[in-house]
């Protein structure tokens, strides 16, 4: 398929190269190793928040970068985890000595690689904790899985954790913030159509043109099941329910609603899809307080979205709202 | 005697050249069943296993392997990257600083780094991941070791490997990114399992 790159196998560091540039108020790109920082990192007596995956996810995770979310995102491959010597150079460039917080999706590749460098930069004298992200109710049996994946519920894990960082928390305690988002959210998707991964060339599976995937992650991989295309209402209900079954949500609750783009679906359809969503939560009684619609953690072009759904409490809420300042998500300065 | 130095870099010259060749096949099996990137990984960090052996050229087998663990653990990323790493840590922490190899040795290193895969990715038999051709590889190199052919060990291991790859066709995965497929992901080869197959080959071949 036609993309708009000129070597495959320069995909990322081109990439990244443009973010660095366009971006050089909010950050700084080390290119070898790969990884982006805020560019007043280390922040004096702050912890350092350290997220990062294959590439193909953007604006994940190098658009959150900045004030109130991450302090550092280290990109892999397209598809693939980075490696230990990018993520532990992260961690030491971010560490102010209040410790640094590992926000990792539960894909196999980013946990052992993600825990091989927690090791190394423990060796080092730095402090760290995982927050392990695994929002996604598709993945129904972890006994025989390698466990639910993480996927639209980092954004708001990194939003979070980022803001109790910022506010002053000591290490425990934005980890436990981490870990609280992680375990108030959850997630589910659809493709329409797959992606093509740059340097494979062909799509990363084969759907119809009649036909969609449910239950996808974010890399490409084809999803739990294979269903003949319907309306976007019928799609956002097979979405929605298992979300809030998982969830538990009961009339009364305040949620935050988060409708993600995987990268080909205009924001027309995504807020097609917010519009069903938000009924049917009202008519179980819960009050959406908060709402996300865009493209946030995509799969490249793959057309198609997941919706998120987090259980709010007054700090959360408080800590959504506080000021973000990064290429992707903006507000309150 | 035994096998030497110059066994293990003809050995990881040899991976990296399957790597190379089998770079589409490779991406086409992990295309079925995980996200197309195995092929690409595999090959981009047995090329800087080279770069590294060229540049710091070791004198031991084991330090070969060890000095081949670090560049794939820095280079490979996804799964196989720590899994990888941690196979040819382990195998060339087994083989010391011995100058040469024997046929128990061999066999031990080769156990070891099926070890290391197992306690990082904490997979068993049958969940179809390299470990149903690495498993199958050490028992029959323990078995063939005990006539002391260096030769004999290592081929016993790559057909081992190689019709331990094949088996893993059938299976439903229960590790790693096929996982998620569930029942679709049988009648596919295990992508991890093949590129196992084809360095454990690279080894018989370096030793012929």
């Amino acid at each position: 398929m036609k993309k708009l790159i000129n070597d495959p196998r320069a995909v990322v560091d081109e990439s990244v190269e443009g973010f660095g540039l366009a971006h050089a108020d909010l950050v700084t790109v080390s290119a070898d190793p790969k990884f982006v920082t805020r560019r007043d990192a280390p922040v004096a007596g702050k912890v350092g928040l350290v997220s990062g995956g294959g590439s193909g996810h953007e604006p994940l995770h190098a658009g959150f970068v900045g004030l109130g979310m991450l302090d550092a995102a280290v990109p892999g491959a397209v598809f693939t985890s980075p490696t230990p010597d990018q993520i532990i150079p992260a961690t030491l460039a971010v560490n102010s000595g209040a410790g640094v917080v590992h926000i990792v999706k539960n894909y196999t590749g980013d946990v052992l690689n993600f825990e091989t460098a927690a090791e190394m930069a423990q060796a080092e004298g730095v402090e760290i904790r995982t927050v392990l992200v695994n929002d996604d109710v598709a993945v129904e049996d972890s006994l025989y899985t390698a466990g639910r994946r993480g996927v639209g519920g980092t954004v708001l894990v990194e939003k979070i954790a980022g803001a109790a960082a910022e506010r002053g928390d000591d290490l425990d305690a934005v980890a436990a913030i981490g870990d609280r988002v992680n375990q108030n959210v959850r997630t589910m998707g659809v493709a329409l159509s797959a992606c093509t991964v740059p340097h494979a060339g062909s799509p990363s599976f084969d759907l119809k043109d009649d036909e969609i995937e449910i239950g996808i992650g974010i890399h490409g991989e084809p999803g739990r099941h294979r269903i003949a295309m319907e309306g976007a209402d019928a799609i956002t209900d097979r979405l929605l329910d298992p979300v809030l079954g998982d969830l538990g949500v009961a009339s009364g609750d305040k949620v935050l609603l988060f409708v993600n783009g995987m990268g080909g679906t205009p924001l027309s359809e995504l807020y097609i899809v917010y519009r069903r969503a938000a009924q049917v939560l009202a008519d179980r009684g819960a009050t959406v307080e908060r709402s996300l619609v865009g493209n946030y953690i995509t799969s490249l072009e793959m057309q198609g979205c997941s919706i998120s759904v987090l259980r709010l409490d007054d700090e959360l809420t408080a800590l959504w709202d506080a000021p973000v300042h990064t290429a992707a998500l903006r507000w309150g300065m | 005697m035994g096998l030497d130095v110059n066994w293990a870099v003809k050995w990881l010259t040899l991976s990296a050249q399957a790597m190379a060749e089998h770079r589409v096949w490779l991406i086409e099996l992990d295309r079925a069943i995980g996200d197309s990137d195995h092929g690409e990984n595999m090959d981009r960090g047995f090329q800087a296993v080279l770069d590294k052996l060229a540049e710091n050229p070791p004198e031991t087998p084991g330090a070969a392997l060890k000095l081949t663990a670090m560049a794939l653990m820095s280079k490979v990323g996804g799964a196989a990257g720590p899994l990888y790493g941690t196979a040819f840590l382990r195998a060339g922490t087994s083989l010391g600083d011995a100058a040469y190899v024997d046929a128990a040795a061999l066999a031990a290193a080769l156990g070891a780094a099926r070890d290391g895969i197992v306690a990082r990715g904490k997979a068993e038999s049958g969940d179809k991941t390299m470990v149903d051709a690495w498993t199958p590889a050490v028992e029959a190199a323990a078995a063939a070791a005990a006539d002391g052919d260096t030769l004999a060990v290592l081929i016993a291991a790559a057909e081992a490997a190689e019709a331990g790859a094949v088996a893993t066709d059938p299976l439903v995965a229960r590790k790693g990114r096929a996982s998620y497929l569930g029942e679709r992901s049988a009648g596919h080869r295990d992508p991890g399992a093949a590129s196992s197959a084809l360095i454990l080959r690279a080894a018989a071949g370096a030793a012929a």
